[in-house]
């Protein structure tokens, strides 16, 4: 590895307002070479190809092209020193066609006019190196999503990117697909192009990348050639951490606890299928697999907020199916929402009209009693500890922390006998979470049966009693008190084939 | 993290501009009124403004709540017109089988008021089961009653029955000690939307639909009932309108109505009420129906600015306000 590296980062750190996110980050790209960089989700990954695209700038430490400091100011910049990137979320006009968005910011003209042939044609060319079969003229938005892809693929190969950076390629292509990105990714790697991927499946990264780095907690942990690393040292390396006494003692569920819901084959449809499982009372069961991998939409399902089919779910010993989350609700059936900002509460309100929006009919028939209301919102700041400047705050003004505590107090309100709560700790504080997983706890001790789902790993670990992982919207494994390790999740969410581990679907 | 838990702090809040700023307007306008014509302030000018805006009052009380909801109704003003077309077709028709008495008033005011909840509904219907959009709905519907009413008229005017409508005249003009029957209705319509508005379980779903329908749909309540209640609610009120209408010209045409689902739109946002939804209030509307009526009423009175420019101030009242109302988010 003699090269100078074409993009590289040093010693670089991102703080947002007082949390730091990155912790010295130092990360070098060399022409010609395929570079992975992988983490579990909120490991930095996503602000590190930031950093390095110009979309952010780093709060520490440098960024270097060809071996000397720059300062991208704005995407533009970036892009005009060949540094292209492909977002998780596209960045192409849905109204505009294929050939308008490849062209975007650099039509090509003729005199003062547009030279549209000219640019078809390119277009075309490029379409075709990427074997993408949708003509220039389509609209982007009839595209499927991996013919997206592919767009944003031939637009960055029309920008003679240097460096190409791209945030989980392949999570909406099909097999076929992504070996077609492969075939163009090995074609700009001889060309000389410096290419950062990042990926959840790491028989891609073994396959396709010449380096690989890891990151976790914001830090990278490993980084070496791809050829001295296993698949399976690569998802220890991701998630082998420390965790002490952030979580309560696990009493384990009594033996003659009795079953307090069954699901058979319950399907969401686009999102999963044939979901099975069962809750016991007192039970903590997480829920775990990769963002996408149908867990949100099952148990939104489940709980009637989205349209689900199942053969039969038995709630407390009575066969049930709720057509709305009312329906839920009343049979003692929640679901904590995992956007607490988008879905969980309304932001411009306060803390009162937050809290009881889901049980106004328990503040009295016709006219809202306010006096109970507030007698309500006395009662959840003390049990849940909620800290905020005052009572009529924005509840858009709080911290994460305690947002997330106010929509626990809002959901326990309903009096839920089972609860589903979705990322109940996303971005909070560690003390936060241990508040929140000692009162979970505290719950399941009192007799409710509890879901938690959860991307982070030592979340299920910690506090779960049995772990149910889910892999492209189908349950890949179920694992047992004494099977739960790190190891056995990442392999069931990774599809990985599971050793000395029995497979209960 | 630096958060300090204060249980109970009850502070006094000096009320925004968003609060004071419609009711600073009206005050001013009823100075500027009183100081330029004497007769402004007689109690026959009140009554006579009061009377004037009850319409527009009560259809813009129902159209609170739909923007509230996250919603719009461009047709109410067709929507008028078609229902007083339709009531007084009605009331001839039956006039040969139950003569001129109450009963066949009751029936045209029955009449208004199903073809105004129908009406509602339909609109309710194909926003909320359909989702289409409020603003695309409500502009087919409004050309599709204009329309209606003017092929009933045949392309003129459609008028009571001579006996008919001296029989009817005294709701529109008669009242209970001296405060006239449109008022009246208008002043209920006003304290039982105020209190739906603001101390119900329906006003707080509403509220929650329009500031954000996923917090609302997590948070159990059903958004697409709570929407096409407002559009049916509204439809009632145009009808309820309509019966206070009808007795003042006895007749209705292509014209009839027109341009009150602007004028009904801008006294709600005038009165504080957000246009993208989320956040309502009902004597707000009030103000600002107020607040319109009186600026045609003092120009019609003074000869200061001329009348004809009433448009133009109603414009730059209706600016200002949504001016007001961004600062408010701002400085929260």
């Amino acid at each position: 590895m003699s090269a100078t590296p074409v993009l590289a980062l040093r010693d670089v750190s991102k703080s947002f307002g007082s949390i730091e996110v990155l912790h010295g980050v130092t990360l070098a790209l060399e022409p010609g070479t395929v570079h992975a960089l992988i983490g579990e989700n909120g490991a930095g990954k996503s602000t590190t190809m930031k950093i390095m695209a110009g979309y952010q700038l780093p709060s520490k430490g440098d960024v270097q092209l060809d071996g000397a400091p720059v300062r991208f100011n704005s995407l533009h910049e970036g892009e005009m020193a060949g540094i292209v990137m492909i977002h998780q979320e596209f960045n192409l006009a849905e109204q505009l066609t294929v050939e308008q968005n490849i062209f975007l910011g650099r039509e090509l003209k003729r005199g003062p006019l547009l030279d549209k042939a000219e640019m078809r044609r390119r277009t075309r060319d490029y379409l075709d190196r990427v074997a993408c079969n949708v003509s220039p003229d389509a609209l982007v938005s009839s595209l499927s999503n991996s013919d997206k892809q592919m767009v944003e693929i031939a637009k960055a190969l029309s920008r003679d990117a240097r460096v190409l950076i791209m945030d989980e390629p392949t999570a909406v292509l099909t097999k076929r697909e992504t070996d077609v990105l492969f075939k163009q990714v090995a074609a700009l790697r001889a060309a000389g192009t410096a290419v950062l991927f990042t990926s959840h499946k790491l028989d891609e990264v073994a396959e396709i990348s010449d380096h690989v780095t890891i990151m976790r907690d914001g830090a990278v942990v490993h980084s070496g050639p791809s050829s001295d690393i296993s698949e399976d040292e690569m998802a220890t390396a991701m998630v082998g951490r420390d965790v002490s006494d952030l979580y309560p003692a696990k009493p384990g569920v009594e033996r003659g606890a009795p079953e307090v819901l069954s699901v058979e084959n319950l399907s969401v449809p686009g999102f999963a299928s044939n979901v099975s499982f069962s809750l016991r009372q007192g039970e903590i069961l997480g829920l775990g697999g990769l963002i996408g991998s149908g867990r949100t939409e099952v148990m939104e399902g489940l709980a009637g907020l989205r349209p689900a089919t199942s053969d039969r779910v038995t709630l407390f010993g009575q066969p049930l199916q709720f057509k709305q989350p009312s329906d839920a609700q009343q049979a003692g059936l929640c679901y904590l929402t995992e956007d607490r900002k988008l879905r969980g509460l309304l932001l411009e309100r306060g803390m009162r009209e937050n809290l009881t929006l889901q049980n106004l009919h328990k503040f009295g028939g016709f006219l809202i009693d306010r006096g109970a209301e507030e007698t309500a919102l006395t009662h959840a700041i003390s049990e849940f500890d909620i800290r905020a400047g005052s009572r009529d705050v924005r509840v858009g003004n709080m911290s994460g922390g305690n947002q997330q505590k106010l929509l626990l107090a809002k959901i326990m309100l309903s009096e839920p006998r089972i609860l589903i709560v979705d990322e109940p700790t996303r971005g909070i504080d560690i003390g936060t979470k241990q508040q929140i997983y000692a009162f979970l706890r505290k719950l399941a001790d009192q007799g409710h049966a509890i879901i938690v789902i959860t991307s982070e790993m030592p979340e299920l670990i910690g506090l779960a009693d049995r772990v149910m992982v889910m892999r492209l919207g189908e349950v890949s494994g179920t694992l047992n008190a004494g099977e739960i390790t790190e190891d056995a999740i990442v392999r069931l969410s990774m599809g990985l084939r599971a050793e000395q581990m029995p497979m209960t679907a | 993290m630096t958060d300090v838990t204060t249980p109970h702090t009850k502070s006094f809040r000096m009320p925004s501009m968003s609060v004071l700023g419609p009711i600073i307007a009206l005050i001013v306008l009823l100075v500027i009124g009183a100081l330029m014509n004497s007769n402004f302030l007689s109690a026959a000018n009140i009554t006579n403004v009061l009377a004037r805006s009850a319409f527009i009052g009560i259809i813009a009380v129902g159209m609170t709540f739909v923007i509230t909801a996250g919603g719009l109704d461009l047709s109410v003003g067709s929507m008028a017109a078609f229902i007083a077309g339709l009531m007084i077709l009605v009331m001839n028709a039956a006039l040969p089988s139950l003569g001129v008495g109450v009963p066949i008033i009751l029936l045209g005011m029955f009449t208004a008021i199903v073809a105004g909840l129908l009406a509602g509904l339909l609109n309710g219907f194909l926003i909320t089961a359909l989702g289409i959009e409020a603003f695309i709905v409500t502009l087919g519907s409004m050309g599709i009653y204009r329309s209606l009413v003017t092929w009933l008229a045949d392309g003129g005017t459609l008028s009571l029955d001579f006996g008919l409508r001296s029989f009817y005249r005294p709701v529109y003009f008669d009242g209970i000690l001296g405060v006239s029957w449109p008022i009246i209705v208008f002043a209920l319509v006003v304290v039982i939307g105020e209190i739906i508005m603001s101390r119900t379980v329906y006003g707080r779903h509403c509220a929650a639909t329009g500031s954000n329908e996923h917090v609302a749909h997590y948070s159990n309540v059903n958004v697409n009932r709570t929407r096409l209640i407002s559009y049916a609610a509204l439809g009632i009120l145009v009808g309820i309108a309509t019966i206070m209408y009808v007795p003042r010209l006895g007749s209705a045409s292509a014209s009839t109505g027109v341009l009150w689902e602007l004028e009904a739109i801008a006294a709600v946002i005038i009165g504080g009420t957000v246009l993208k939804g989320g956040f309502g209030r009902v004597w707000g509307t009030v103000i600002g129906v107020l607040i319109l009526s009186l600026i045609g009423n003092i120009l019609n009175l003074t000869d200061f600015v001329s009348p004809y420019l009433n448009g133009a101030i109603q414009g730059i009242i209706i600016i200002l306000a949504v001016i007001l109302q961004r600062e408010r988010k701002t400085a929260l």
